[in-house]
Order: structure tokens, then C-alpha cells, then sequence
């Protein structure tokens, strides 16, 4: 990213300039956010495994959870990690209907996380408040589904803007559609770890 | 790669903000506007928090309890705690004078993302407002400003959502600062501004912020899970439903822990800027005081568990929490030692602000200790929530913390103002803190140890008299605070100008006009490679730049 | 030459005066369990070793502020001294083993008041039924000291806290008590579970603590030595009458404490 070797040896002029122009470090700032909201969900799975360990359910409340459905949502997530990154690609090469289309294919793939959740969330046979696990099942899935929510809005909001020649989204100004391919691997990345835990474990 | 700002932030939105004092209640995107504005809040809350204080050492003067009802009493010492941390503590020694002081000490015209520094500051007054109507309308939060459940799920439901609530707000907002300390000391340096040169605040605030960013968002995950024990009557945290209480005094500690480093790292940075000024002497042990500050960093976050020795936590873990929580006196110990030996044959002026920073030394010195102490298991057990804490964590906050801040704000107030204060009252008001102060909490210690458990209304009668002294104190601390405000508001009208440089320090801020352009700098940004370089041949030169920027400044 | 020689003095009477003070001045009420006098022990040494630092560090401030004070008319810097490298090894090295020495030394109490033995959980595990459960721990039981005079057999109590009040049943008579009523030198091995909110059991005289907790039993054994009436005191805030959760615990001899226990024993056969 910024890299201010060359800036050392300038003169007092430029150097002003650049004070003034002010280096991009909004990627900086959205990279520590994320390691912020990493913390949190460090904090939930934390406080799930020890549960796990220490208040053992008796054994007619122990419940297996299905896999089909969650392996497909992680498939899901993870190709739409691959189609994210192609529109990013696509914007840097300047090829914005490639890029647009690209950022349609991720978002439908998003939508249909969050559809495959519901189906999962509605044939689960406990609900929110059965007991500790369902509690924390649904605290840890529900709170990475608001993660994926805020995220196909924010897809759906960098396609529009790459849509009109007017739009703020071009190849010079990247920033919105690279914080979004950011966030969304991270959110990628965070039910990957959701899946071993909560799933395989 | 360098990227100019997108088009709509290009022209200077500070030429759109308002002048003037109006700009102090404005959404202002100026880091030293934003400085005074986390600092004055925060004093305002410091005096409803303390005015609870009062309160409570009001009904703690009698062993009965009847200046309050119980339940009130408990709701009274939950908002002291809460606003003297959440409110006063954490946004004063990091808010106010970090956005004050950063972007000088880095060389930068203001933060790194100013509008989010704004953002940040404008969720506390409504937290905070927030909390403290709660009292009125609803009932405030009864469980202590730890929370624990099951009690803070038994306990009336509309004053815990809204404590719960207004956390969240101040957490967020801790957060925000964080991220943007983080990345302006990291990413907004003046070049050829090395790391090894900044000005030690600087590096309490990067570990400080790192503390932040790694353990807040952990608070806020278990206060989320908290409220929707109290409001959709889940079980994480309810034993009746199979929820476990221990879980939630481990995350929140592993928050809280770090708070307190939280609260007292800054200060340690502000001393470190102070002392060698008035000693006119170099920071003693410059890179020791670096690797000490990241060294309790490390260790913070792995000592949580000494608040819950009596929890029922199995031997191994004691054990190793004891041995974990004692060695941060170590990295501790470095920097105490550092301040005295800076002390040592300088030619120290005997102001106020050096007086709070040796009141600081002394008082944190004797709470260091205690907290030694009660991180011995054995010894812990018998004084675990009993007054013997309550002395221990005062001599820390407030011998600490507060007189820090108080240090810093005779220190910074030429800075902020233009003009100075009043010495002899601020001496008279460092005796009357430092005695009042000593009166109130020292002899807690005693109450502890002989039997008085904390957050009680009522108590045993044979503690009468201890109690009346440290009421005494406090009534003390309550008086001092007079001539301190009557200080700081005259002075800003009829204080004696103060000039630029009225300490001649050789820190960035100090070499700009006092106080500061909107900009910090008309010209370019003063490189200072040594902060602290009193009693050294080439001052001159350093003295010429001074020079320098101070007649660019004229003109302003 | 001449500051040498003072600057020893102070240390060495910095030295005797923190023995001395950690020694004679007590803050501490009577110790009437089997490890209140270990606690006092480490109370002690913590006391004088705190002494010290504490004097010491606030004689070097107040010290310096006095000699090094800028007097009228003086301009001039002070030294321009940065640090110095042998100086830092050694107040690091002095605090490392210091507090390495108290960790260590307070490891040797805890032990000998019982903290690092397993609990012992086994008598009360008539009544736990088939769901395994989890104690958890408090103070473990039995110390090295004085074992002899001890007889062998432990008292088990059940405490039930709830707000506001503490329960005590003795499942050997079938007793329940608001008041605790223990025998001198007998151990007494106490199961605390809460019924709703966490309280603490607290005897101050015991230098004893473990909180209460619902959902999850703890274990608290001790040995009481002295006989008296002692406070108990509920230590864990658990609402509005917190301060008043209080009760006491009446250590007896032997043949005091039979009377009482057979005056409550529900059963007719006693057994003694
Ligand atoms: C700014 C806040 C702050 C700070 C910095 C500290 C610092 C420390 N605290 Fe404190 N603490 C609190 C605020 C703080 N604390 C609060 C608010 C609570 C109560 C919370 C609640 O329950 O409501 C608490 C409670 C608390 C407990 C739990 C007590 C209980 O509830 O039973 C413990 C136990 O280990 C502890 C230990 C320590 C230690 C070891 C340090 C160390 O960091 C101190 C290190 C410093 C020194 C030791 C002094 C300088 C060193 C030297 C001069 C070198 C030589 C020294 C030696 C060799 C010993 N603290
Ligand atoms: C973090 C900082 C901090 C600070 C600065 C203080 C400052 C003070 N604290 Fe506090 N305190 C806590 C943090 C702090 N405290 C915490 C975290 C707890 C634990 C809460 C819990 O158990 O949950 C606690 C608990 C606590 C207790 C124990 C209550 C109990 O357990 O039952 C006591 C009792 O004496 C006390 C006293 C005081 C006093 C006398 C001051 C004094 O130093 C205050 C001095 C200031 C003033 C007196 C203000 C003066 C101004 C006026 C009086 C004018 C008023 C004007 C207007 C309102 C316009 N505090
Ligand atoms: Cu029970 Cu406090
Ligand atoms: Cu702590």
C-alpha cells in the first residue's frame, strides 16, 4: 500500500502536497475494524466451546445437526469469495459490464446463503430459547447471517454505483469495492471457522 | 501508492465549520477541537460521577442505611462506576488529549479519518445522557458496573437494558478511537519521523489502542448475549435454563482486565511528556519505557482471571493467573524506576503539574502494591470484594489516573488557552486533593482486611469511626475541586498570557503558536527527532526551528 | 564518600523499619481456623515487602523533589542523561525475583491451606443422582500442619444461600440452621449451591471465601481452631439487602457442639 520511501528524499513542496492530498489509509482503518469484529466472534466461539466443555447436556437434549445444508452454504460462500474477487479484477481492467456482472453472480450467491439459512433455521427441530446450545447455535449463526446481510447490501450498493459512467466506483476510485471484497472474505473466512466449530466439532 | 481523496471530501470541509466557541458544540472534524471536547464532557461527567461519590460516602458515614434505600444505593454505586470509567477515565486520558496530542506528536495536520473521530466523540454525550435518565425514569441498573448475571437478569429490566445500551454506545465509540489512533501513529507519520523517535504517549496510545481493538468488541459480544438473556429469555448466562454465570465473568474480565490498562496506560504516556520538561531533563530509559509498555499489553490480556479467584476456577488456573497478574509489576516497575531516575539531578520546577505527577508516582506506587498482593491467591480469598479492593482500585484510578489528568491539564492548559494558570492555586489544590484523597481511601484498607464487604448500604457499627474519616476525605476531594474550576474558568478570561512556549519544551506541540492554528503548522510540519533532548548541544538548532514556526505564525 | 555512607544508612534503615513495621503493626482480626495463621504468615511478609518499595519509592520522589528543586535564578537544564543500561538490568532484575520470590512463596501457603489438593466431593456423593456433575472448586481440605491433633473424620455440611439468608442442613441429624455451628478442630467440609443469584461465604476470622453459585456447587473446607461467635458475611453483591445477608458461625468445643447437635438432630438413634 503506502509506501513513503520516495517521499523522504522529496523536497519541501511535494511534501506539503502530499500533506495536504492526505495518503488513502481507509484500507488500514477497515482492516483493524475487522480485527475488532474478529474479536467479538472470537469471544462467542470462545464462550460455545466452553460451554461445550463444562455444562454437558443431558443425553436426550444432544441433537445432531445435519450436514448437507451448511456444506452447501459453505460452498456457497466460498465460490462467491472467487466471483468477488473476479469483479474486482474485472474493475481494475477497466471492464465494467464484466465487472458488474460479476458483482450480480456474488450477491445472488449471498442471497442464496441466507435463503439456504432460513430453510435450516426452519427445519431445525429447537428454537432460540429450547436450551443453552440452541441459544448459542442461533446467537453465533444468526450474528454471522446480519455479517452476510450487511454485506449483499453493501454488493448490491458498489453495483449500482459501477453502473453509470457518473458513478463513484471506477477504476480510479476502487476504495468501496475493495473494502466490500475485504469485508466479505473476512465474513467468508469467519464461517469457515464457524462451520469446523459448530458443525464438525 | 497515494490516492487523492474522492471528490467530495477534496475541498476542505473545516472551511465549512462554524468559528468561534460555536465550534466547540459542532460536529467539528479538528482533532483539537474534538480534544476539549471529549475533556470537557468528561469533566462534567467526572463531577455528576463524583457527586454520586459524595453520596455514597454520605450514607457510608453512618452504619444504618438511611440517607438511601438500598436498592437506590446500589443504583447510585453502579452509575459511579460506570460514569467514572465509561464517561471520565477512558475518554479523558484517551480521547481528550490523544486527539489533542497525536497529530502534533506525528507530525500530522489532524487524525486519520477525521469524520470518524467526530462520529466517536458525538456517541458518548448521548450514552452518557442516556445512563443517567435512566436514574429517573426507569431505575438505573442495580447489578454493580460489573453486571454479573444471574442478578442483572433478576434485577428490574428497562435500567439494565439502557446501562447494557449505553455501554454498547461507549464501547463502539472506544473503538472508533482506537482504530484511528492506531493507524494516524502508524500511517500518518511525518517522513523521516522514525517510530523510535515519537514521544512516549504516542507509544502508550498505540498499545492502549491495541488493548481496544482486541478485547472491547469482546465486552460488546457479551453484553449482546446478556441482553438477550434479559429480553428473549435465553439461557446463556441463566443457570434456571442451563446457562453458565462463570462464562460471563471470564469474557467480561477479559474485557475489563485490560480496561484498567485501558485507563492507565495514557496516563503513564501523559507523565512520561510531563517530567522531563519541568526536570529539563532527557525521558530517562527511552527504549526500556517502549518494550515495557507492549510487554503489559501482552501480559493485560493474560490476566483476567485474578478478579475470579473465588469463583470457583480450578487450582491450575489460579495458579497461573497469580503468577501472570504478579509479573506485570516487572515491565511496571520499569517505568517507575525511569520516572524517578529522570527526576534524579534534574532542575525540576515545583509546579503543579509536577506535584500531580509525583502524587501520581507515590499514590500508584502503594496501589501497585496492594494489587500485588491481591493477586496472590491465598491472600485474594480473604480480601475478594471487600474494601480492601475498593482502596486498592481508587489509589490506582483515581491517585492515578485522575491526578494525571489533573497533571496534564496544568501542563496543556498554556497549550489549549493561550494563558496560564494560577500556580498558587493549583498547588493548594494538589495539598488538599493529595490529603483528602489519602484521608478517604487509605484507611479502607483497614475496613477490608477487619471485614467490610464492598457494595453494602449497611454495616457492621465497629466500623463507624473508619468510615467517618474516609468520609471526611472525601467530603475533602468534594472541596477541592472548587478552587480547581474557579482556576481554570478565570484563568481562560484573566489568566496572564502565556506565550508560545511558556515551559520551553522541545515536543512538537509546543513549537506552533498556542493556541494552535486550525492546521497545527502554517508552514510545513517541524521534524523533531528528539523530544527529548533537554541539556544537549545542538538545542540551538532545535530552538531555531521553534523560532521558525512561531514567526510563520503571525500572520494567523 | 560521605553520601555513600548515608545513602547506606537509609537503605539499611529502610531495611529494619519495613521487618520491623511488617512484623509488629497488625491489621488483622483473630484468626480461628486452622489457616488464618498461614494467611497471617504471608500477610507478613507481603506487608513488609510492600513496606519497603512503598517507603522507598516514595522517599526517592519526595527526596528528589527537595534536593533537585530548581532554585530562583537558575535557567539551566539538568544533566542530559538518557539512561543507562546496567541500571535497567537491575530494576529489572529486582522486581523479576522479588515477585518471582512471592509467587512462589504464596504457592507454599495456598497449598498448606489446601488450594492445590483435589476436592474432596466424595461424601457428598449419595445425593448427587445420575447426571454426573461438576463441583467446583473452593479451598480443599486438610492442611500439613498440625494433622495429629485433628480428629480424622470430616463434618459435612450442605449450605443453601439464597436472598437474603444462608441455609446450613448437617445431613447427619437432618439439621437445618441459620446459624453454623461448627466444633474446634474438627474439618469441616461445607457444599454451597445457590437458589438463585451468586452470594459469597465469607468469615473474616477464617480468612476464608468462595462464592456461591447457582447452577454450580463449590466446596469450601476448613478447620475452625478458636471458639467465639464470628460473622458471616455475604460478599457477592445479590440485591437490595445484600449488607444484611448476614449470619454467624458459633465454633464450640466438642461436648458444647454435641449438646447443640443433639437439641436439633431430627434423628432419634444419634450417632456420636
Ligand atoms: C487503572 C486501573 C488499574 C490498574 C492499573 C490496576 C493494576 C493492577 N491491579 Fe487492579 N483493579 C482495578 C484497577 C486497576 N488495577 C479495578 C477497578 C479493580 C476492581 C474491579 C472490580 O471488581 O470492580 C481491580 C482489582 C484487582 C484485582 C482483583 C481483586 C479482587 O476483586 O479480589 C487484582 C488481583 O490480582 C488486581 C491486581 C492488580 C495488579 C497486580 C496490578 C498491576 O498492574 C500493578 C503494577 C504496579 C506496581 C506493582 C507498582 C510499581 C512497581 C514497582 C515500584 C516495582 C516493584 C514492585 C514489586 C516488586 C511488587 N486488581
Ligand atoms: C474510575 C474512576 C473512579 C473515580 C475517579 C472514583 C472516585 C471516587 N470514588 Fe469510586 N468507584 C469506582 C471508580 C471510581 N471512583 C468504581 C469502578 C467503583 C466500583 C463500583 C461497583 O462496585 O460496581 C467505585 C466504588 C466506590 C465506592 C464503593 C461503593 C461500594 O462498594 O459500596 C466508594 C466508597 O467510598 C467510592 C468512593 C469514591 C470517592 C469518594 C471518589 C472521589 O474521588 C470523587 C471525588 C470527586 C468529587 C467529590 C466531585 C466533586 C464535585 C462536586 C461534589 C460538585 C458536584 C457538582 C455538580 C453535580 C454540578 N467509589
Ligand atoms: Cu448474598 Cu450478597
Ligand atoms: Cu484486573
Amino acid at each position: 500500500m503506502t509506501t513513503i520511501s520516495p517521499i523522504e528524499e522529496s523536497s519541501t513542496k511535494e511534501l506539503v502536497q502530499i500533506e495536504k492530498e492526505h495518503a488513502d489509509h481507509r484500507m488500514f482503518g477497515l482492516a483493524a475494524f475487522l480485527i475488532a469484529d474478529g474479536m467479538t466472534f472470537a469471544g462467542f466461539f470462545a464462550a460455545y466451546l466452553t460451554f461445550k466443555a463444562v455444562n454437558p447436556l443431558l443425553p436426550d437434549a444432544i441433537y445432531e445437526l445435519e450436514l448437507p445444508l451448511p456444506t452447501l452454504n459453505t460452498v456457497l460462500l466460498l465460490v462467491s469469495s472467487a466471483t468477488f474477487h473476479r469483479a474486482g479484477e474485472a474493475l481494475r481492467k477497466n471492464e465494467a459490464k464484466q465487472c458488474q456482472k460479476w458483482l450480480l453472480i456474488t450477491a445472488a450467491l449471498g442471497v442464496s446463503f441466507l435463503a439456504s439459512q432460513m430453510v435450516e433455521y426452519f427445519t431445525l427441530p429447537f428454537g432460540l430459547t429450547d436450551n443453552l446450545y440452541a441459544s448459542t447455535f442461533y446467537a453465533l449463526t444468526g450474528f454471522h447471517g446480519l455479517h452476510v446481510t450487511l454485506g449483499a447490501i453493501m454488493i448490491l450498493i458498489v453495483w449500482w454505483q459501477t453502473r453509470s459512467p457518473g458513478g463513484r466506483i471506477t477504476a480510479q476510485n476502487q476504495f468501496p469495492l475493495e473494502a466490500a471484497e475485504l469485508y466479505w472474505h473476512f465474513v467468508d473466512g469467519i464461517w469457515v471457522i464457524l462451520f469446523i466449530i459448530l458443525y464438525l466439532l | 501508492m497515494t490516492i487523492a481523496l474522492p471528490p467530495n471530501d477534496q475541498e476542505s470541509p473545516r472551511e465549512l465549520q462554524p468559528k468561534g466557541w460555536l465550534r466547540y458544540f459542532s460536529f467539528s472534524l479538528d482533532h483539537k477541537v474534538i480534544g476539549l471536547q471529549y475533556l470537557v464532557c468528561g469533566f462534567i461527567f467526572y463531577l455528576i460521577g463524583g457527586a454520586l461519590a459524595s453520596a455514597i460516602r454520605v450514607e457510608l458515614a453512618s452504619p444504618v442505611s438511611d440517607f438511601m434505600a438500598r436498592d437506590v444505593y446500589n443504583q447510585v454505586l453502579t452509575l459511579h462506576g460506570t460514569i467514572m470509567i465509561f464517561l471520565w477515565i477512558v475518554p479523558v486520558v484517551n480521547g481528550a488529549f490523544g486527539n489533542y496530542l497525536i497529530p502534533f506528536y506525528v507530525g500530522a495536520r489532524d487524525m486519520a479519518f477525521p469524520r470518524l473521530n467526530a462520529v466517536a466523540f458525538w456517541l458518548i454525550p448521548p450514552a452518557g445522557l442516556m445512563l443517567i435518565s435512566s436514574y429517573f425514569i426507569t431505575g438505573a441498573a442495580q447489578s454493580g458496573w460489573t453486571a454479573y448475571p444471574p442478578l442483572s437478569i433478576t434485577t428490574p429490566e428497562a435500567g439494565q437494558i439502557i446501562w447494557i445500551l449505553s455501554v454498547l454506545l461507549l464501547g463502539g465509540s472506544s473503538i472508533f478511537g482506537g482504530i484511528n489512533f492506531i493507524a494516524t501513529i502508524l500511517k500518518l507519520r511525518r517522513p523521516g519521523l522514525q517510530l523510535m523517535q515519537l514521544p512516549m504517549y504516542c507509544w502508550a496510545m498505540l498499545g492502549t489502542s491495541i488493548l481496544v481493538v482486541l478485547s472491547t468488541p469482546v465486552l460488546a459480544g457479551t453484553l449482546v448475549l446478556l441482553s438477550f438473556d434479559i429480553v428473549a429469555h435465553t439461557g446463556f448466562f441463566n443457570p434456571v435454563l442451563g446457562g453458565n454465570v462463570i462464562v460471563y465473568q471470564h469474557l467480561f474480565w477479559f474485557y475489563s482486565h485490560p480496561a484498567v490498562y485501558i485507563m492507565v496506560l495514557p496516563a503513564f504516556g501523559l507523565v512520561s511528556e510531563i517530567l522531563p520538561v519541568h526536570s529539563r531533563k532527557p525521558l530517562f530509559g527511552y527504549a526500556t519505557m517502549v518494550y515495557s509498555i507492549m510487554a503489559i499489553v501482552v501480559l493485560g490480556l493474560v490476566v483476567w482471571a485474578h478478579h475470579m479467584f473465588t469463583s470457583g476456577t480450578p487450582p491450575w488456573m489460579r495458579l497461573f493467573f497469580t503468577i501472570a497478574t504478579s509479573f506485570i509489576a516487572v515491565p511496571t516497575g520499569i517505568k517507575f524506576f525511569n520516572w524517578v531516575a529522570t527526576l534524579w539531578g534534574g532542575r525540576i520546577s515545583l509546579n503543579s503539574a509536577v506535584l500531580f505527577s509525583c502524587g501520581f508516582i507515590i499514590n500508584f506506587v502503594l496501589g501497585g502494591i496492594t494489587g500485588v498482593a491481591l493477586a496472590q491467591v491465598p491472600f485474594d480469598v480473604h480480601v475478594h470484594d471487600t474494601y480492601f479492593v475498593v482502596a486498592h482500585f481508587h489509589y490506582i484510578v483515581y491517585g492515578g489516573s485522575v491526578f494525571v489528568i489533573f497533571s496534564s491539564i496544568y501542563h496543556w492548559y498554556p497549550k489549549f488557552t493561550g494563558r496560564m494558570l494560577n500556580e498558587n492555586i493549583g498547588r493548594f489544590h494538589f495539598l488538599i486533593t493529595f490529603i483528602g484523597f489519602n484521608l478517604c481511601f487509605l484507611p479502607q484498607h483497614w475496613l477490608g482486611l477487619n471485614g467490610m464487604p464492598r457494595r453494602v448500604a449497611e454495616y457492621d457499627p465497629q466500623f463507624t469511626f473508619i468510615n467517618q474519616i474516609s468520609s471526611v476525605g472525601a467530603l475533602l476531594m468534594a472541596l477541592s475541586t472548587l478552587p480547581f474550576l474557579w482556576n481554570v474558568i478565570h484563568s481562560a478570561f484573566k489568566g496572564p498570557l502565556a506565550g508560545d512556549n511558556p515551559w520551553r519544551a522541545l515536543t512538537p506541540e509546543w513549537l506552533t503558536s498556542s493556541p494552535p492554528p486550525v492546521e497545527n503548522w502554517t508552514g510545513q510540519a517541524p521534524l523533531v527527532i528528539e523530544p527529548y533532548g533537554y541539556g544537549k548541544e545542538h538545542k540551538e538548532q532545535i530552538n531555531e526551528t521553534t523560532a521558525n514556526t512561531n514567526s510563520e505564525k503571525k500572520n494567523q | 564518600m560521605r553520601s555513600a555512607i548515608l545513602a547506606s544508612l537509609a537503605c539499611a534503615s529502610l531495611l529494619i523499619g519495613g521487618v520491623w513495621i511488617g512484623q509488629n503493626v497488625n491489621l488483622l482480626p483473630t484468626d480461628a481456623s486452622i489457616n488464618a495463621p498461614v494467611y497471617d504468615e504471608l500477610f507478613k511478609v507481603l506487608f513488609t515487602i510492600g513496606t519497603i518499595l512503598f517507603v522507598g519509592m516514595a522517599g526517592l520522589v519526595v527526596y528528589s523533589l527537595i534536593q533537585f528543586r530548581r532554585k530562583p535564578g537558575e535557567l539551566g537544564d539538568g544533566l542530559p542523561i538518557e539512561g543507562n543500561l546496567s541500571l535497567e538490568i537491575f530494576w529489572t532484575a529486582v522486581p523479576a525475583i522479588v515477585v518471582l520470590f512471592v509467587g512462589i512463596y504464596s504457592y507454599d501457603i495456598y497449598d498448606r491451606m489446601g488450594g492445590m489438593q483435589p476436592l474432596h466431593h466424595e461424601m457428598h456423593r449419595h445425593e448427587t443422582s445420575n447426571v454426573q456433575e461438576r463441583i467446583w472448586g473452593g479451598i480443599g481440605s486438610g492442611t500439613v500442619e498440625r494433622t495429629e491433633e485433628i480428629q480424622t473424620d470430616t463434618l459435612p455440611i450442605e449450605v443453601i444461600a439464597q436472598q437474603f439468608a444462608f441455609l446450613f442442613h448437617y445431613p447427619k441429624g437432618d439439621i437445618l440452621s441459620g446459624e453454623l455451628h461448627v466444633p474446634t478442630n474438627q474439618p469441616v467440609s461445607m457444599r454451597m449451591e445457590s437458589k438463585d443469584v451468586i452470594h459469597a461465604f465469607w468469615v473474616p476470622e477464617f480468612r476464608l471465601k468462595q462464592d456461591v453459585i447457582p447452577g454450580q456447587p463449590t466446596i469450601l473446607n476448613f478447620t475452625p481452631t478458636k471458639p467465639g461467635r464470628y460473622p458471616i458475611i455475604c460478599a457477592e453483591l445479590c440485591g437490595p439487602y445484600h449488607g444484611g445477608m448476614r449470619s454467624s458461625v458459633v465454633v464450640e468445643s466438642a461436648e458444647d457442639y454435641q449438646d447443640w447437635f443433639k437439641k436439633n438432630s431430627k434423628d432419634t438413634i444419634l450417632d456420636s
